[in-house]
């Protein structure tokens, strides 16, 4: 529990004088995700600027370090019957609150509740002159400039440090119960559209091999066998068999599409989501043609050096990618080569 | 970048209706280019006063100006010639939905080129299963929900101008409305974006899927008030109605009583649809107005919208009145069926003109403050309101703590205008000593260029100014507006004293 403001400085401004790079590691659950970077990198360790520095649950407003467990935070908004709304995954339970923001990954209830930008209400940000800017604020609603820090979720720590997070929290919702039945396509969709009319708190979907899942208000009337919620943290945390493999390719699609829809290996987010092991083909051929829009993104991967893991960028946004890169990091020192959104092959 | 907003005074009254024809220095380049364009948009092009006297101000009616030229394109092929022509002959361009934003956003530019939005009018899509729509940016906010509802679909924020501004300007303000507690604001709740680049060029931001690739420019889009690109689509997500709904009105003693009963339900762990307070002025003068039936002795009142299934709805409203009454409610009534709730919320609605009916002009101010700040902020204003002289009428969304003051005023009166803007500006200053910001839905545009030189520090705006930058390297996109240049900032600095002190320096003109 403390502010370590001042060491993070520190290191940032020694790194950018000897333009040095640096691995920014909170807790070090997502090693995996991302491009692999050279071990003789320099750390910068969050770890250290850790604790809570304001809990408000009438406000539903909580402002954390970025080196914060993200264990503690959910036993903490728990006690208040509070919760993150995104669920986001803990891969393994190391992990740090500027890492959940920083790789801006969301979990089951993401498609009902929102993703992890969708609760970022502001940030404190180290930026690669070492300067200590803060944006957004801890309020509901704020327009006051542009919104950096939901661009800096999901950056990858790439622009800059996350000192601390202003996060929205939400009230648990009522019980929730989690239903199980053979998995039929058709069925299961007409199933979703009538909790969604009928207002019955449908919160998280999966569909993994023959079997769908799907958790709801307890007053919803699904038919099929109750079953045990825990799942929802194996899925997210993937610690189903279901995602053993080599290659892990993560679809993000627009709900309804038919890519990737068969092969895959788990479906979730109604929809939105599918999990895709060891193609033949590189998916993001698939994205080549005309009017499939999504992208795919290696998301674990055996073949240590695959350096391209990320969906390559339309050629003018990834010309506003490097200036943003060159903006806020500009003897480029935050995590090089962790994502291939800044390269000119984009 | 030149600095427009930089001599507020020459903004007030620089158009009257009588004057001629508008004298521009027309330069060999300046008429190349007016033929240029002439060329591309033909009759869609006005030049003439009097008919650019209807874009000169947008709801901030305070401030005003005549655009060079206005242009009304109907196709993206057209805009993105229209834009590249501008960019090479480094013309602004200052893009206009329906011009009821109330921060000067779509302002014009006195030697720039105002691109209205208003014919790009059609919904272009509907897909109910994947429960998006694909629109033009000229769609008005209710029509995106008019064109979705036989299916038992509707689009979430809900600004209370919606009948009139368009998803375009709502994009560019991260509009709210009553129904963000709940379902969010605009950002929340668009899918994807097509927008043309400052060089005339077009690319996609978003999708239909639940995320993309690369960093989130689709969030940084919203809200940067026309200053990063022209949005000449958007991909809104949709919502099924929900099956039941129900609506409380509670009157309170007064607004600290009202605004600790804001704190007690959110605590409770309910989560409203909707929670607006009004106090008495604005109460009183809704009643006169549309007679919604509220109680006009109340010193404030809060309407609560709950919805869910009908069995979880019962049990809700059942404790929320429970709530209400142990807050210090001094009466509940909750309405059920739609008519019954379209009147409750009719004089909320209704609030703003309602205002408008018993002064001959009002500032609308827009600040956000925690919750807990409630109760202290509105006892604050209303010192400031005597102390200025001026009245001052709150109606606002007081689950996100989302302030709307409305000063009373009369632009007629000596003085008046003046003593409402520093009024204003003293409320804004009040909400970030008490760790809000300066503007929660309407945006910063030309009106609160000076705040945001309170609100954040030199390094802040100067990264404001870098990412601008990585959009616009020329800086022709809404010149001169949101961001306030350093030395802005420090003139204005010499004359204020900054965060965290409190000064009152106007108090003892007035
Ligand atoms: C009576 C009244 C009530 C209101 N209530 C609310 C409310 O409850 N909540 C709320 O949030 N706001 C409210 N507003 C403010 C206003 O309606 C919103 O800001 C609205 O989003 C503006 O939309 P518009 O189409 O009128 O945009 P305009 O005023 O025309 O433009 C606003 C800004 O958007 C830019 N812009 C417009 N279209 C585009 C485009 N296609 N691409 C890029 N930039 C563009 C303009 O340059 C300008 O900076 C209210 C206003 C009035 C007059």
């Amino acid at each position: 529990m403390s502010d370590s403001t001042s060491i993070l400085r520190d290191q940032v401004a020694q790194a950018a004088g000897r333009s040095s790079p640096l691995r920014i590691v909170g807790g070090n659950s997502k090693h995996f995700y991302g491009n692999p970077q050279p071990c003789e990198y320099e750390t910068l360790k969050t770890g250290i600027h850790s604790g809570v520095m304001d809990y408000a649950p009438e406000e539903l407003m909580l402002r954390v370090r970025a080196g914060t467990p993200l264990a503690e935070v959910k036993s903490l908004l728990g006690q208040e019957g509070q919760m993150l709304g995104f669920e986001p995954p803990d891969f393994g339970g190391n992990a740090t609150m500027g890492g959940v923001v920083a790789a801006g990954l969301s979990g089951p209830r993401r498609p009902s509740a929102g993703s992890v930008r969708d609760f970022v209400l502001g940030i404190t940000l180290l930026t690669g002159d070492a300067t200590v800017l803060s944006f957004g604020g801890q309020v509901m609603k704020n327009v006051a400039g542009y919104d950096v820090s939901r661009l800096m979720t999901g950056a990858m720590g790439t622009l800059g440090v996350i000192l601390d997070i202003s996060l929205k929290v939400l009230p648990r919702p009522g019980e929730e119960l989690t239903w199980c039945r053979r998995a039929d396509a058709a069925a299961d969709e007409s199933l979703l559209g009538q909790l969604r009319r009928n207002g019955l708190g449908l919160s998280a979907t999966a569909t993994v091999g023959d079997r769908f899942y799907v958790r709801a208000s307890a007053e919803a009337d699904v038919e099929g066998d109750v079953v045990d919620g825990a799942l929802w943290d194996r899925l997210a945390n993937q610690q189903l068999s279901a995602f053993e493999g080599g290659n892990l390719w993560r679809i993000s699609v627009p709900r309804t599409a038919p890519t990737f829809m068969e092969q895959a290996a788990v479906v979730e987010w109604e929809g939105a989501l599918r999990w895709l092991l060891d193609p033949a083909e590189d998916p993001r051929q698939t994205f080549a043609g005309a009017g499939v829009s999504g992208h795919a993104t290696l998301f674990r991967s055996d073949e240590g050096d695959r350096d391209d893991r990320f969906h390559p960028l339309d050629p003018l946004v990834g010309q506003i990618h490097r200036r943003l890169k060159q903006q806020f990091d500009p003897v480029g020192i935050f995590n090089p080569g962790r994502v291939n959104w800044y390269s000119n092959a984009n | 970048m030149d600095q427009p907003f930089d001599d507020d005074a020459a903004l007030i009254d620089v158009y009257s209706p009588a004057d001629g024809a508008r004298e521009i220095q027309m330069t060999p380049d300046k008429a190349a280019f007016v033929k240029a364009l002439h060329s591309l948009c033909g009759d869609n092009m006005i030049t003439d006063s009097a008919r650019l006297a209807v874009y000169e101000t947008d709801g901030l009616t305070a401030k005003r100006r005549l655009p060079w030229i206005v242009v009304k394109p109907g196709t993206i092929a057209e805009v993105q010639a229209i834009v590249k022509l501008c960019h090479t002959h480094s013309v602004p361009i200052v893009a206009r939905g329906a011009g009821t934003g109330l921060s000067g956003g779509a302002m014009p530019h006195d030697e720039g080129v105002l691109l209205s939005l208003a014919r790009f009018n059609r919904v272009l899509s509907v897909d109910e299963a994947g429960m998006t729509a694909r629109v033009e940016p000229g769609v008005t906010n209710l029509g995106i929900t008019a064109a979705v509802q036989h299916l038992g679909l509707y689009y979430a924020p809900d600004p209370s101008s919606q009948i009139a501004c368009t998803i375009g300007g709502n994009v560019a303000e991260n509009s709210g409305g009553v129904h963000c507690l709940k379902y969010g604001l605009t950002v929340h709740n668009v899918a994807a974006l097509k927008v043309v680049s400052p060089e005339g060029d077009i690319y996609d931001l978003g999708s239909e899927a639940l995320d993309a690739a690369g960093l989130d420019l689709l969030a940084l889009m919203h809200g940067s008030e026309g200053m990063l690109g022209i949005v000449v689509e958007v991909t809104v997500r949709l919502l099924a109605r929900p099956p039941s709904v129900c609506v409380a009105l509670a009157a309170f003693a007064d607004v600290a009583s009202a605004a600790k009963a804001v704190g007690d339900i959110i605590a409770s762990g309910i989560l409203p649809a909707g929670l607006e307070m009004m106090d008495q002025l604005a109460i009183r003068a809704a009643e006169a107005f549309v007679h919604a039936g509220y109680p006009e002795e109340a010193g404030a009142l809060l309407l609560c919208e709950l919805d869910g299934t009908p069995t979880d709805l019962k049990r809700l409203a059942v404790r929320m009145e429970a709530l209400l009454r142990d807050s210090g409610s001094t009466g509940v009534t909750i309405a059920w069926d739609e008519a019954e709730r379209a009147r409750l919320w009719q004089g909320r609605k209704a609030a703003f003109p309602a205002v408008g009916r018993i002064s001959p002009d009002y500032y609308c101010m827009d600040g956000t403050i925690p919750r807990r700040a409630l109760p202290d902020v509105l006892n604050e204003i209303g010192a400031l309101s005597t102390a200025f002289g001026l009245r001052v009428a709150n109606v606002f969304h007081a689950g996100d703590g989302n302030l709307h003051p409305l000063i009373l005023y009369d632009a007629n009166k000596t003085d008046e205008l003046q003593r409402a803007e520093a009024f204003g500006g003293r409320i804004l200053e009040l909400c970030i000593e008490r760790g809000g910001t300066i503007t929660g839905e309407h945006g910063v545009g030309a009106e609160k260029i000076d705040q945001m030189c309170i609100q954040f520090t030199d390094d802040e705006r100067t990264v404001f100014f870098g990412v601008k930058a990585c959009f616009d390297p020329t800086g022709i996109l809404n010149p001169g507006k949101a961001i306030p240049t350093l030395s802005r900032c420090a003139e204005f600095g010499a004359m204020h004293v900054h965060r965290g002190q409190e000064p009152h320096p106007e108090l003892e003109r007035f």
